[in-house]
């Protein structure tokens, strides 16, 4: 897989959104979120990694625009329109009255667009995820990791400029997992999109992102920020090279470093 | 290793052999449910029928206290003209009670789906209105509405509502949040998360609510009428088995009361057959009874 305008690298990409000292407090004592700053730049593929309860999702849900901080600011490059946004969550979320390739215009009809002025570019994200034949499919036809490749067709469907996805692969079987990882890869590298990624998992953070965000939970706030400056593509050779294995144990120690600093920290 | 490596095969044969058995069985057996569904409730009726006949004729019980079975369907035959007229009343009754409770079911619902204040404001009203017992209502209802196919619709309509209401209600609430904010992200119109995500969350539990509604629709229309009393112009079924019990005409009685009963399950399966074709490409109610 070589792309024909590889996405330039980190140090010059130009700026998508900027989250500026977001606090976000729920019920007026949960601090989910504390001072979290976070420049995202075109072409980034940013992990989140955190333990449980550290404001992850919250993020998420913040840039999505489901909800507000409660002080602090996210600012679009070129302000935001509806679309901009591609949205996969843990679990595929599509509509089981629905076949999958009307799951996967969703985005399109939102916007008041007939099935077949936009045919096409449903059967090519389908073609994409690797379902093109099983656009005609219920949902409840199809095994756990093809549904979560629906759900990334329809996230990509309408060529978004940013993506967010929400521990998508955490249900899944590590064999699927692995496949998906490498689909994704390589789907980024074909659409130049830009990537926030929610993960538990460190081995799926080092492999799969250039940008790697540590969170520390109570309160929810940002702990490092490592690069992962290995080159794309990255295949099965990546996975077992020692440069993964030493990022892994640098990753390792910053996540562990950060569960650490909880206790103390005053809440 | 060898050794090791054959056992390990039979192992596995032997639990395929075990397998295939336990399936086998399995598939036996629900041959066998398919088989009963249909017969034994056939053989169990023709028994009851045949005890019930046979009671008659060896007690010698006249027929002004308990017609045999071949009297019955001969009345169900011979009064015919006057019964399908009494059922063609009782039917267009039930079924535009029904109709009216869907569309004022379903309507109500969404109305309450589209603003909570709407439903803390008018939900207990429809809870006060199905708790009380129509018989307790109806005459009030033939007292203030003159017209007496509306009162009789107004009372069907009063027993038949609430399911829809409350099943649609709950359907309509019972969409995915993860969808839902999927929804919100790009932006979707009230309109469009109603028609889209709203509706058909809500079918299957609509659906639900529609196999109660059909049957207490007839019911409703029949208790209604009873109520009522004699009205000439009209007259239902339930009109047909006060006026036979007045006249001691007690085949036409039973012959009244099957065709009633055979409504009530005709409805039923009907209701029940919409749900099947509407859901059997998704829902696991209808999956489950495919396999
Ligand atoms: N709507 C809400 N109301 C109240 N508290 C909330 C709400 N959403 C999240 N929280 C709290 O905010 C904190 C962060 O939650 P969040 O879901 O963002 O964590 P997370 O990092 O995604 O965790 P996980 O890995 O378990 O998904 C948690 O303590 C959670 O209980
Ligand atoms: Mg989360």
């Amino acid at each position: 897989m070589t792309g024909i305008a590889p996405i330039p690298p980190m140090g010059s990409r130009d700026k998508l959104l900027e989250m500026s000292a977001i606090d976000k407090v729920f019920n007026g004592n949960v601090v989910a979120l504390r001072d979290m700053n976070l420049q995202v730049n075109q072409g980034d593929f940013i992990s989140l990694l955190g333990p449980s309860g550290c404001g992850k999702s919250t993020a998420l849900r913040l840039i999505a625009g489901l909800m507000r901080p409660t002080t602090g600011r996210i600012l679009w490059e070129g302000g935001q329109t509806t679309g901009d946004l591609g949205v996969v969550f843990q679990e595929p979320t599509l509509m089981p009255w629905a076949t999958v390739a009307q799951n996967v215009w969703l985005p399109f009809r939102l916007r008041g667009k007939s099935y077949n002025s936009v045919k096409d570019e449903v059967l090519e994200a389908l073609r994409l995820v690797g379902l093109e034949k099983f656009g005609k499919s219920y949902p409840r036809e199809l095994s756990g990791g093809m549904k979560m490749r629906v759900s990334i067709a329809r996230a990509l469907v309408t060529g978004p400029r940013l993506i967010l996805m929400d521990e998508p692969f955490a249900a899944l079987d590590e064999i699927t997992r692995h496949k998906l990882n490498n689909d994704l890869l390589e789907l980024r590298d074909k659409l130049k999109c830009t990537v926030i990624f929610v993960t538990h998992s460190v081995f799926e953070s080092v492999f799969l992102s250039d940008r790697i965000v540590v969170m520390a939970a109570r309160p929810g706030r940002v702990s490092a920020e490592l690069t992962v400056n290995a080159p794309y593509p990255r295949g099965e050779d990546f996975r077992t090279s020692p440069e993964y294995a030493a990022l892994c144990r640098e990753t390792s120690e910053a996540l562990h470093n950060a569960m650490n600093e909880h206790g103390q920290v005053p809440a | 290793m060898t050794a090791s490596e054959l056992s390990q095969s039979a192992a596995r044969q032997q639990a395929e052999q075990v397998v295939d058995e336990e399936e086998a069985r399995r598939a036996r057996r629900e041959m066998w449910e398919q088989i009963g569904k249909w017969t034994l409730p056939a053989i169990v009726l023709f028994l009851a029928l045949f005890a019930w006949d046979r009671v008659v004729v060896w007690n010698q019980i006249p027929h002004y206290i308990l017609p045999g079975p071949g009297l019955v369907l001969e009345t169900l035959i011979k009064d015919w003209p006057i019964l399908s007229d009494a059922l063609w009343v009782t039917l267009k009754i039930t079924m535009m009670a029904l109709s009216v409770a869907v569309i004022g079911g379903v309507g109500l619902a969404v109305l309450f789906t589209q603003s909570r204040f709407v439903e803390m404001s008018f939900y207990p009203f429809a809870v006060i209105l199905q708790v009380t017992p129509v018989v307790s209502i109806a005459p009030l209802i033939f007292i203030y509405v003159d017209n007496r196919l509306a009162g009789l619709l107004l009372c069907a309509w009063i027993v038949a509502f609430f399911p829809i209401l409350s099943n649609t209600t709950l359907g309509l609430n019972s969409t995915d949040h993860n969808l839902r904010d999927l929804y919100k992200i790009y932006g979707a119109t009230r309109w469009q998360r109603l028609r889209y995500l709203q509706l058909p969350t809500a079918l299957p539990y609509f659906l639900g609510g529609l196999r109660i509604a059909g049957g207490l629709s007839l019911i409703g229309a029949v208790v209604a009428e009873y109520v009522a009393g004699t009205g000439g112009i009209g007259s239902g079924l339930a009109f047909r088995i006060l006026e036979a019990g007045y006249r001691l005409n007690i085949p036409r009685m039973f012959a009244a009361l099957i065709l009633i009963a055979v409504t009530g399950v005709v409805i039923f399966t009907l209701a029940s057959l919409l749900s099947h074709l509407l859901l059997r490409k998704w829902h696991e109610s209808a999956l489950k009874r495919e396999s």
